[in-house]
């Protein structure tokens, strides 16, 4: 391995580690209001909402997100939907996201005790009021577990960014071995940024389960 | 819309064997990863303090590190450093098989870790032999405790490995890139059926095994 070659990619790096976070920040972030929003949906079975969110949980777990990728950025603007790789990337990774955050929340939903609903109603709640300040907070801790492995999957799955030429880290590393085949020093800078990404979420997030695991509420 | 592509010539048949080049890789892996997954998983609650260091640090490395990453590093980085030269086939079963191990060994050994120590204890004293107890009491159990979550696996298997048409691996995606190139001038309208075939061509894949992971979830739960 190289030193020299190690620092010249560095800045190349740094680079794309900021715009790869960036997007996976927005799309986790888009990831979180569909998923709610869903999830809300569903528990009250609104009308025509509940169906389609359901429809739409089910078509986005069951494909991989380099075919959605695909999908939104080389099919949609055959039919005049044309949208930059950024933004593509950032809502590709929220609608994959959210499907995966509606089904989190719907089984922490689930899990909540029926007698907190009735212990709400009974103090003269309204229907809204009850889930956002008693149900939504106790379900969101017990769906903790599931949210940090989604967000961990949501960041690695920002590899796939680079299929749409989107100049993220992977879209370097590749970039960088195919111009000057130094790939022993490219890989070993990717590895080291995904490990600088995403440890301190590992960690983080065995901290917060960690913690929510004593909050458990009804139970 | 682009969808009169599937039609012409064999394109419909090229994406599907494109799409078994796909179900090919993430099944061998599959079945690669539960055996070895399920070896590991006993290894690791045996609780030796050597194994589960290391065990930690692999299962650490491979929940952290993006699959592409591992294809990568498998597919060029051993050519380049070890100077081993292997296929993009072997490469991506290699990586989706480590891949796997892991979360299959991390499963394994949380269904080990839920059996509660009564059941032992009460096998053993109505006389069952270590054997019998495994292989009548808790074997069983953790078969109805794994086999939903394994299929499972196997759907993330199969979306996971839409990724290695990036080491140049020529299946349904790849396959839809061509017809869409080879029909530019004629449809070029192309890449929005094609790829909305694709996209539906996996849904249903997937769909059909979660579901099936889900029924006989559903059916074991009582």
């Amino acid at each position: 391995m190289d030193a020299e070659v190690l620092i010249s990619y560095f800045p190349l790096y740094t680079k794309a580690f900021g715009l790869t976070v960036k997007i996976g920040l927005i799309g986790i972030g888009i990831a979180f209001v569909i998923g709610i929003a869903a999830a809300f949906f569903s528990y009250f079975k609104v009308p025509l909402f509940s169906q389609l969110s359901k429809v739409y949980v089910e078509l986005f777990r069951n494909t991989p997100l380099l075919v959605q990728l695909f999908f939104i950025y080389f099919g949609l603007p055959k039919i005049g939907i044309r949208i930059s790789a950024e933004v593509c990337g950032a809502v590709g990774l929220g609608l994959l996201g959210g499907s995966y955050m509606a089904e989190g929340f719907r089984s922490g939903l689930e899990a909540v005790a029926g007698s907190q609903t009735e212990s709400a109603l009974a103090l003269g709640m309204t229907r809204g009021q009850m889930f956002f300040n008693v149900i939504f907070p106790e379900a969101f801790s017990l769906s903790v577990p599931a949210i940090v492995a989604n967000v961990i999957f949501l960041l690695k799955e920002t590899s796939v960014f680079s299929a749409i030429s989107l100049m993220d880290l992977m879209f370097t590393a590749k970039d960088l071995i195919g111009l000057y085949y130094n790939t022993t020093e490219a890989l070993f800078l990717l590895v080291i940024f995904y490990t600088l990404m995403l440890l301190p979420v590992s960690i983080l997030g065995n901290l917060i389960e960690k913690k929510v695991r004593y909050k458990m509420f009804g139970a | 819309m682009g969808f009169d592509v599937l039609l012409k010539g064999s394109n419909m048949l090229r994406l599907l064997t494109g799409l078994w080049v796909a179900l090919r890789i993430s099944l061998i892996s599959a079945l690669i990863s539960i055996v070895l997954g399920v070896a590991l998983g006993s290894l690791m609650s045996l609780k030796k303090p050597v194994i589960t260091v290391i065990s930690r640090i692999y299962l650490e490395f491979i929940r952290i590190m993006p699959q592409m990453v591992l294809l990568f590093l498998v597919y060029f980085g051993t050519t380049k450093a070890l100077g081993i030269n292997m296929s993009a086939e072997t490469a991506s079963v290699i990586v989706f098989s480590l891949w796997g191990t892991a979360e299959m060994s991390d499963l394994v050994r949380g269904a080990l870790g839920g059996i509660p120590k009564i059941q032992y204890e009460s096998s053993f004293s109505l006389g069952l032999t270590t054997f019998q107890t495994y292989f009548y009491i808790i074997i069983p159990q953790i078969i109805r405790r794994m086999l939903p979550l394994s299929i499972n696996l196997i759907t993330r298997m199969i979306k996971t490995t839409s990724l290695v048409m990036m080491i140049g691996i020529v299946e349904v995606l790849k396959v839809g890139q061509q017809i869409i190139e080879a029909n530019r001038k004629s449809s070029p309208n192309a890449a929005f059926g094609i790829y909305a075939t694709v996209f539906f061509m996996y849904f249903i894949v997937c769909y059909v095994i979660s579901m099936l992971s889900k029924h006989l979830e559903k059916k074991w739960k009582s």
